[in-house]
Parts: structure tokens; C-alpha cells; sequence
């Protein structure tokens, strides 16, 4: 294990799913490179079926990865068995989307706070109950709801059980999958509020996966922007807010509302036409070219050639053909650059 | 003027455990052309109170008050009225488009099916106008997506067509529920911009549902905010954003994280506590055992809506902007 290196280390991860009977693979992420330093927060952005939630099942193991190499602390994990994966598991941890059916309900919310720690043999006894208390006054739960099962609680409860549950172990990684999706939206503010006060104390990185971009402007340090199985943009949070480059991450950013009507009513948007195409069929080349109102601007090369991730300056990565060292893609909010 | 009068409209469910007091003295216009956006967290009642105008409510519904729709009563209509008028004067868009499509029939039968109940059309002529409606709410080559059944349909597209079907008889109200919640941003962006589109070519009402402020923001004329069954306050959209009155609206407000280059970012204002259960009828401001501002007053009498400013009402006996959120 290494100690200044990388906490996690992804590197051209590809992982297909069989298709249905007479059609081809799924290709659900395709080539993703990554790294998250030590206490850094990475935002994972992207649309329903870009492949971000297979990343993180990917990264935790659940799912076998097709190609390419997890690097978790410096060691190879990628096809590590279930047996010689146990001695790392303590080194990450994951809080899924639906607080509901990712707790074991049979189990006081006690035991399932205190499961690792006596599965990983780390505590027993006295030790263990006292530090599974600490830990709930720590995500904010009241004490007598050790005792408690997990239907009897709400849902912002629920998903501090599983925040407590991830973290008693002190993980290097933690990977957030949409760990606010579910909640209304007074309860997320607590959610969020309490994972980076948790993070400012126990210096855990984070690997923190939504479709919400206002949450990852808030939460991140760097954010990386999906879109069919690749990352298309990456970049510091601040950064990538205010001067997006990839013409997806322009529409995406654009698209999102404002709570504020005089914003939202004055801004400029792009509507992107279409939908996204096929995970099954990626188009040739770029794989936004379908959808990019720029693309009469990239062709015949974005048709033959997949833009390569490449870094445009202090570790701005973009793959886009227009886009490249000293030389910005156009904006889509200017309607003389769509004309050329 | 006025399309929808509802007056002290309450919804009660009576079940084995009791009560729930789901609505509870609900009163609203809707005025021709306008879009009303309705929000709300989970259970405060704001699909319900739609759902019980439309007689879509289970029995076990007790509800009472009164709603008149073009001079017509909706509350104990028969069902027979109630039919006529839904679909076909008021209609209505749930959230989830892939479940509110029948997975066994072509679209074209479906929006079809609508046209020849409602307004008699022959096949032929409902074959037309179906692709006309496709065509109304941008599905890209309709004469083929008329013969496609919803799986072939990406979510985006089987919500345009949940739209043209509601369109389908020129409703002079359109209630969407939650129309964008299962969308991504950029098909949200897209579903936004047809219901404005709608709107202004076709003058339909619209009843905007949802629990996403920043939609409110983009789309509607005015707006209620709903707490525990109750309307907590009503303004027109730019006054309620820039002087939000009651509590529960700041708390909301402040509760997402806002866009924007901030060095400092401050941390997200949070509403410690839980929705009440609405097993009992309220004796107190159902808000009170969350509110910073909640005092003897608050807790032992329900506040009545106010008239603070021209169109802004606030059920809060101590209303005004929160000092946390002036940015």
C-alpha cells in the first residue's frame, strides 16, 4: 500500500453486459480512466444509462469488469476473489440510492451499523456497542434508535444508517450512489450537509455519484461528466461550472433549472434533439455526434474517430474533436457559432 | 377570469388505523391561460387534491368542500359527468409514463381510443389527428411512431405521447403530475419547453404538480406551496421566490444547492424534524415543531391565510423573508 498515491486508481475500464437473444452487448461503460486522490470528493454526472451507477458497482466489486484495471490504495483489485478481497473491504465502503431495501430489515439498525466492525473482527462486546453509539450520535440519530428496526424509521434516518454503517469501519473510499435521490428535498439538505461535515472530520475520498449537478457543484472537488459509457469531461468543480467545454456538458449544464425565476427566464438554453442513442449500438466515432448541434463543425472526423480524453490544460481532460490545448470548443449559447 | 374555483376543499382516508387527514381546507383559483404550479414534499397533499376534482380517488376518499369548473360542480358529479368532463375537458399527466401507457397496444390505438370515445371520430379521422397531435408535441416522424407500442419508446417520448393524448380533445385544463421527475435534465428541458409551447398556441390552463422548485421557477404564473395538507402560502411566482414569507418556503429555498461561483458556499439550510402525521385535524400550526420562529401562538392555534401583500398569502402567524437566505 502506498501513501501518498491515489486512493483509487481506474484505469480504461470497460464492462459490456450480454444482450438479449439476437442483439449485441450492452456497452454500459466503455474506456473510463479515473483517479481520486487522498480526502478528495469526485462527482460522477451523468444521465440515466451513461453507465455511472456499473462504475461504482464495478469499483466495489459487484460487478465483474470486462477490461481494464481498479487500483484500490495502490493494490490491483480488479479480479481479486471475494476470499482475498475481505482484508481491502474495510478500505471502502458504499451508501446506495434506496434506503429502503439496502438495509437488511430483519437487523436492529444497531447491528447493522455494528456488522462490519464484527465482521472485519475489528470490535466485540462493550467496544462495539459503545462505538456503534458513537457513531449514531455522530450522523445525528438518536440513541434508542440503535434498538429499532429499519421500517420503523423515515427515510432521511434510514440513509444516516447507512452513512453510519459505511463509515464505521473509517474506509479510505467511500462511493455515494445517488445517496440522495430518493429523499425529499429538506431531507437531502441534511444528507448533504452531514456527508461533508463527515468528510471534513474523517478525511475519507469520495467517489459521489449523481445526475443532480447542482449537488456535485456544492459537494465535489472535481467533477467527471458521462455520456454513453464515457467520461467526456473532467475537471475542477469550479472550472467546469464556469467554462464547460465539451459541447454535452454545455447542453447538460444549460438544461438544468434554477431556483430562481429571474435566472431560469433570462438564461439562454440548449435543447438537445433526440434522445441518447442505444448503449447497444454506440454511434461510430464520437458519441455524442447525434445529438451535438456542432457536429457539421467536427465531421467526417467525429464519424471515423473517438475523440480521446485529452488533458487542454492544468488537468482540464475533454474528448471532443473541437476542442484541444489553446483552442475551446464553441458555445452553444451563441447562435452565430451554431451557423457556421 | 376564473376556470377552477375550489373552496375548502378537505380529503380524509378512514382506515383500519385510523384517519388521515390528507387535505384539509384546500381553496384555489385557476384562471384561463394561467400555469399554477403546486409544490410540495412527498404526502402534503398535492396530487391528492387533484386527484379527489377528478373523482380519481378510491372509495375509502371521504371528501368534501366545494369545486366548480365552468360553472359546473365537480364534487358529486355523477360518474357518468365526471368521465365526460375528464379526458376531455380537464386532463390530467401522471408522473410515470411508463406505467400510465398501456404496454399491449400501439400509441396510435391509444391516443385513437381517446378521440373516438370522446368526440366521435371515425377511424380514419382519429388516425389523422393522432398524428397531427404527434406532431404537436415534436415526436419526430410520427406516421411511424403512430404504429409503436410504448417499449419502443424512449421515456422523453412516452411522456410527449402521455401529452398528446391529454391534448388530444383541446382540454381547457391540463394538470401534470410531477410531468419531468423521471426525466433527465436535458429531456426536462425539452417537456418544459413544449408545455410552454402549449400554453401559448392552444391557451390551456396548466396545473403544474411538483416538487421541483427549480421547474416552478421556469414555468409557472403563480404558485402554492402545500405543507402537511394545508396551503402554507400562494404568490405570484417572482414575489414568492424574492419574498418568501412563510418558514416552510424559506426552509425549502434554502434547502437546494444553488448554482453559482461561491468561494464561501453556505452550507444548505436544513428543517430539523419530520412531517407531521395527519392523523388528527390540526389545533395548531402543523409546521410549529419544525419552525425556528414557532412561539406559544403557533402551537396552540392554526394561522389563517393572510392577505400580506397584493396576491401573496401566508398561513404564519409570524411571516417575512429568512435573514439566512439573502444572498
Amino acid at each position: 500500500m502506498n501513501g501518498d498515491g491515489p486512493v483509487l486508481e481506474v484505469v480504461d475500464l470497460v464492462k459490456h453486459f450480454p444482450g438479449r437473444s439476437g442483439q449485441g452487448a450492452v456497452h454500459a461503460v466503455d474506456g473510463v480512466s479515473f483517479t481520486i486522490g487522498r480526502g478528495e470528493m469526485l462527482g460522477l454526472v451523468g444521465e440515466s444509462g451513461s453507465g455511472k451507477s456499473t462504475i461504482a458497482n464495478c469499483v466495489i466489486r459487484l460487478v465483474e469488469p470486462s477490461a481494464g484495471t481498479i487500483l484500490l490504495l495502490g493494490t490491483d483489485i480488479t479480479h481479486r476473489s471475494r476470499r482475498s478481497m475481505r482484508p481491502l473491504r474495510r478500505e471502502m465502503h458504499i451508501v446506495f440510492q434506496d434506503p429502503y431495501s439496502s438495509l437488511d430489515p430483519r437487523m436492529t439498525c444497531g447491528q447493522i451499523v455494528g456488522e462490519p466492525l464484527s465482521v472485519q473482527g475489528i470490535m466485540r462486546g462493550k467496544a462495539l456497542e459503545q462505538r456503534v453509539a458513537d457513531l449514531f450520535d455522530r450522523v445525528g440519530l438518536r440513541d434508542e434508535l440503535r434498538f429499532r428496526y429499519p421500517h420503523e424509521l423515515s427515510g432521511g434516518q434510514r440513509q444516516r444508517v447507512g452513512l453510519a454503517r459505511a463509515l464505521a469501519v473509517e474506509p479510505a473510499l467511500l462511493v455515494a450512489d445517488e445517496p440522495v435521490s430518493a429523499l425529499d428535498v429538506s431531507v437531502q439538505a441534511s444528507i448533504l450537509n452531514l456527508l461533508r461535515d463527515l468528510q471534513d472530520e474523517l478525511g475519507f475520498s469520495c467517489l459521489f455519484i449523481t445526475h443532480d449537478l447542482a449537488t456535485v457543484e456544492y459537494l465535489c472537488d472535481r467533477v467527471a461528466v458521462m455520456y454513453l459509457g464515457q467520461i467526456v469531461e473532467l475537471a475542477q468543480t469550479a472550472e467546469l461550472f464556469a467554462a464547460p467545454k465539451h459541447p454535452y456538458t454545455q447542453a447538460l449544464l444549460s438544461a438544468a433549472v434554477l431556483p430562481d425565476p429571474v435566472a431560469q427566464r433570462t438564461r439562454t438554453r440548449v435543447v438537445l434533439e433526440g434522445d441518447p442513442p442505444s448503449p447497444v449500438e454506440p454511434p461510430s466515432g464520437c458519441r455524442f455526434r447525434t445529438r451535438c448541434p456542432l457536429e457539421h463543425r467536427s465531421a467526417p472526423e467525429s464519424h471515423d474517430v473517438d475523440p480521446p480524453l485529452i488533458d487542454v490544460g492544468r488537468g482540464h481532460l475533454v474528448a471532443c474533436h473541437l476542442v484541444g490545448p489553446g483552442r475551446d470548443a464553441p458555445s452553444l449559447l451563441d447562435p452565430a457559432e451554431l451557423a457556421r | 377570469m376564473s376556470l377552477l374555483e375550489v373552496e375548502d376543499l378537505s380529503v380524509r382516508f378512514d382506515t383500519d388505523d385510523g384517519s388521515v387527514h390528507a387535505v384539509d381546507g384546500l381553496s384555489l383559483v385557476l384562471r384561463e391561460g394561467e400555469v399554477l404550479g403546486v409544490v410540495g414534499e412527498s404526502g402534503c397533499g398535492k396530487s391528492v387534491s387533484f386527484m379527489a376534482l377528478l373523482g380519481l380517488l378510491p372509495e375509502t376518499a371521504v371528501v368534501t368542500g366545494r369545486a366548480t369548473f365552468a360553472g359546473r360542480e365537480l364534487l358529486g358529479a355523477s360518474s357518468s359527468e365526471l368521465r365526460r368532463i375528464r379526458g376531455r375537458e380537464i386532463a390530467i399527466v401522471f408522473q410515470e409514463p411508463m406505467t400510465s401507457l398501456n404496454p399491449s397496444f400501439k400509441i396510435g390505438s391509444q391516443i385513437g381510443e381517446v378521440l373516438r370515445r370522446h368526440l366521435g371520430l371515425s377511424n380514419r379521422a382519429a388516425r389523422a389527428r393522432t398524428i397531427e397531435l404527434l406532431q404537436l408535441v415534436r415526436i419526430p416522424a410520427p406516421e411511424r411512431r403512430i404504429d409503436e407500442y410504448p417499449h419502443q419508446l424512449s421515456g422523453g417520448m412516452r411522456q410527449r405521447v402521455m401529452i398528446a393524448m391529454a391534448l388530444a380533445c383541446d382540454p381547457k385544463i391540463l394538470v401534470a403530475d410531477e410531468p419531468t421527475t423521471a426525466l433527465d435534465v436535458t429531456i426536462q428541458a425539452g417537456i418544459l419547453d413544449l408545455m410552454r409551447d402549449i400554453r401559448e398556441r392552444l391557451g390551456t390552463a396548466i396545473v403544474l404538480i411538483t416538487h421541483n422548485l427549480g421547474v416552478v421557477a421556469d414555468i409557472a404564473d403563480r404558485v402554492i406551496v402545500m405543507y402537511a395538507g394545508r396551503k402554507a402560502e400562494e404568490a405570484p411566482v417572482h414575489e414568492l421566490f424574492a419574498s418568501p414569507q412563510h418558514p416552510y418556503t424559506n426552509g425549502l429555498l434554502g434547502a437546494v444547492p444553488r448554482p453559482g461561483p461561491t468561494l464561501e458556499r453556505r452550507r444548505l439550510l436544513e428543517i430539523p424534524g419530520r412531517v407531521p402525521s395527519l392523523s388528527e385535524p390540526p389545533v395548531a400550526c402543523a409546521f410549529a415543531p419544525r419552525c425556528p420562529r414557532a412561539d406559544e401562538l403557533s402551537r396552540t392555534a392554526v394561522p389563517d391565510l393572510r392577505e400580506v401583500r397584493p396576491e401573496h398569502f401566508v398561513a404564519c402567524f409570524h411571516p417575512g423573508p429568512d435573514e439566512n437566505l439573502a444572498a
